[in-house]
């Protein structure tokens, strides 16, 4: 099987140890993972914002770039959203790559059919699933299955979790107000938690939740469910 | 405005303020937000527990949007059929382009028949069209029978919700209200709820039985009976819609159903998404005149404002098969924080955020052209909407419309995306900008000797007003790959 990792911008630039962290869990199940360099953005940043013609460009460049794999990996539950649900009706030539487009957890266990990733975490971990794999993508358990199988992970709830964290691409800065209401409220639930790390699908929200926390000067670590899934046993 | 042009939606669904501005307001009330926190937690737990009652609730949720679809499909036609059936039944049927020519009929009704007060069931649409105010300035007091809109208007206030229009209040506030404002209130009245309500009670009792004129909405209107129908809890409904002679109800062509039979499924669907109950207390169906029984004066008040503008929205047209039932105002994060008034609409919350701009056009008001912007897309309302409103897709849909319509102003948002799709649009210049944005980077990071920063421009400072924001420094992605493979 063809696997091509589809990065996305936000990781590419700032968050290249969660790509690394994806690469290393495929090969280690003993896949050849490429990384076809004529990728760019989803475009979903446009599309939501409401500058569709902007957005068709990417939209078709990613189609050009990966409709030749067999399947292709993200580690961001709203990109892959963005490619599954909305490039269909951009460009009726990109369902077929956007079938073919997954999600870490659901490449993992719908396709490959693996929860022990062989990965080991000495931490008390949370976890908050990103709204658009819960209710666009409907992940349902899947990341949580991937990490109750980390050895010595210790996994905790999440009051609230299903809530939003507030970030929502441009509305974290076009409403901050509302957004930094939403994101005070998770911060609290996430610090009444014994975790040390909060796990998520999505380093964009991620971002927004560890930028709350870190200004409420909180120890809790931020990080990518991939980055936790990839450390060795 | 000539007589052939498609009506504009005009009352209370627009305002000055763009809805950031108005959030911000609604945001620094610290008491507003426990109190919409409590009371939407509570309805939305009870929703959730009675609809996993029910093994075929998707199967309803998708009965309900096929009917609404195939209502608006045929509008023109059903809305003949509607009122043939309720005429011939003794009814007697008034068509009504918008807000202002809705509150004309209905005063020229009510001044018809002599009466300067009103009771009045709770109605969305006489809320929209600002018919209160309207009667008021004929010299025509209504009073508001349904508890929570009692509240509001004793309170000289506007709803903040759909179904509980008070909800911004607690019970020490009402107990305010009612002892400074209601004429009749008791000595010593407690913030009891049972006293509260007692109070209340026996204040609309009198006006029950004084009144002879009644005002209501309706939920349903059976097109091929011309039945009309109200749901509700309290039973103020059933009082107004049978002690007096004149009942004049106010609808919006979006209301019809084909047939008696599919009321089946709407009277599942509405009471478990509205207030979390298997089955509403009173639900109230006339049909016409009886003779020697009940109101023997029935006028129907069909009210377009707006809508056949959103029907001709093919994305849009679906925000017309709201029922009305709030699940989607009580799931959502965003008006758990902000409270109804900061949308600036009678329709507030996600469905308002798709419904009010449609209405009356997105560009025909600063909170109009803001409300598709009031929501992070997470998606809740859509999971909740009893008839299948995809809310997320319409949000998306009307920011294009408003990006669309802009596009002959300048805009540094549009330079900057139009500027980010021809980076993105090619691999060379995606790479180049990513070492930039590195190399830019990198001396604030030497210089704060940390991977974040706490303050950053606009655009940017609406991030860091919040939040710390992360610094692009070290090695991209495609660089390492390139280095390594």
């Amino acid at each position: 099987m063809r696997i091509a990792l589809f990065i996305t911008c936000v990781n590419d630039l700032l968050y290249p140890e969660t790509g690394k962290a994806v690469v290393r869990i495929l090969e280690r199940l003993g896949h050849k993972v490429e990384f076809p360099d004529s990728q760019t953005c989803c475009g979903q940043m446009h599309a939501n914002s409401g500058y569709r013609a902007e957005a068709l460009p990417l939209v078709r460049g990613f189609v050009e770039t990966f409709d030749r794999y067999d399947a292709v990996v993200a580690p961001s539950g709203s990109c892959v959203a963005m490619v599954r649900e909305s490039y269909p009706r951009f460009v009726p030539a990109a369902a077929g790559v956007a079938s073919r487009t997954y999600e870490l957890s659901e490449l993992l266990v719908d396709v490959l059919g693996v929860t022990d990733v062989g990965a080991a975490f000495p931490h008390v971990v949370t976890y908050h699933p990103t709204c658009h794999g819960l209710r666009v993508l409907r992940l349902g358990d899947k990341p949580l299955r991937l990490l109750r199988a980390v050895a010595d992970l210790e996994l905790v709830g999440l009051a609230g979790a299903e809530e939003c964290c507030g970030f929502g691409g441009t509305f974290a800065m076009k409403n901050a107000g509302v957004s930094g209401a939403m994101l005070d409220d998770k911060c609290t639930a996430i610090e009444q938690t014994d975790a040390d790390v909060i796990a998520a699908a999505d380093n964009s929200c991620l971002a927004h939740i560890g930028g709350g926390l870190s200004r409420r000067g909180s120890p809790i670590r931020v990080m990518h469910y991939a980055e936790i899934l990839g450390g060795a046993s | 405005m000539s007589t052939s042009s498609v009506p504009t939606g005009r009352g209370r669904l627009a305002g000055p303020l763009p809805f950031p501005d108005a959030a911000r307001r609604q945001l620094a009330d610290a008491q507003l937000r426990v109190n919409l926190r409590r009371a939407t937690h509570t309805i939305r737990d009870k929703r959730a527990r009675v609809v996993a009652e029910l093994p075929d609730w998707e199967q309803l949720r998708l009965a309900g949007s096929a009917i609404k679809a195939d209502v608006l499909a045929r509008l023109p036609e059903l809305l003949v059929q509607f009122e043939d059936a309720a005429t011939r039944a003794g009814a007697t049927v008034h068509w009504a382009r918008d807000a202002t020519e809705a509150c004309d009929v209905v005063t020229r009704l009510v001044r018809q028949t002599g009466a300067d007060e009103v009771v009045k069931v709770k109605s969305m649409a006489t809320q929209e069209i600002e018919l209160n105010e309207a009667l008021e300035r004929a010299g025509i007091h209504a009073t508001e029978t349904d508890l929570a809109e009692l509240i509001v208007q004793l309170a000289d206030d506007e709803p903040s919700h759909i179904l509980v229009p008070a909800i911004h209040y607690n019970r020490h506030q009402i107990r305010e209200i009612f002892a400074g404002r209601m004429g009749d209130a008791p000595a010593g009245l407690t913030d009891d709820p049972r006293a509260l309500a007692e109070a209340a009670r026996l204040h609309l009792r009198r006006k029950f039985l004084s009144s002879t004129v009644a005002i209501s909405g309706a939920n349903f209107a059976v097109a091929d009976t011309g039945t009309l129908v109200v749901v509700e809890s309290e039973g103020n409904g059933r009082m107004c819609l049978t002690l007096p002679q004149t009942l004049i109800s106010v609808v919006g062509v979006e209301k019809l159903v084909p047939t008696f039979g599919d009321l089946e499924v709407f009277l599942q669907l509405l009471p478990r998404s509205s207030t979390g109950e298997r089955m509403n207390p009173y639900t109230s169906m006339w049909t016409g005149v009886t003779p020697g029984d009940g109101p023997q004066n029935v006028h129907i008040v069909l009210v377009d404002n707006g809508r056949s503008a959103v029907l001709a929205d093919e994305v849009g047209r679906q925000a017309l098969h709201c029922i009305r039932c709030s699940a989607c105002l009580n799931v959502c994060p965003v008006y758990e924080r902000v409270g109804g008034h900061a949308y600036e609409s009678v329709y507030p919350g996600p469905i308002g955020a798709i419904l009010s701009p449609q209405l009356t056009g997105v560009t025909a008001s600063p909170s109009a052209s803001t409300l598709p912007w009031a929501s992070s897309l997470c998606g809740a309302c859509y999971d909740v909407c009893p008839v299948r409103i995809n809310i997320p897709e319409v949000l998306v849909h009307l920011r294009q419309s408003v990006v669309d319509a802009h596009r002959d102003r300048p805009s540094p948002e549009r330079t900057a995306m139009q500027a980010l799709s021809w980076v993105m649009g090619d691999r060379r210049r995606y790479a180049r900008a990513l070492r930039a944005a590195r190399r830019g980077s990198a001396p604030l990071a030497a210089a704060l000797r940390r991977r974040t920063v706490r303050r950053l421009p606009p655009p940017l400072s609406g991030w860091t007003a919040y939040r710390d924001a992360p610094l692009p420094v070290g090695e991209s992605f495609r660089d390492w790959w390139r280095r390594t493979r």
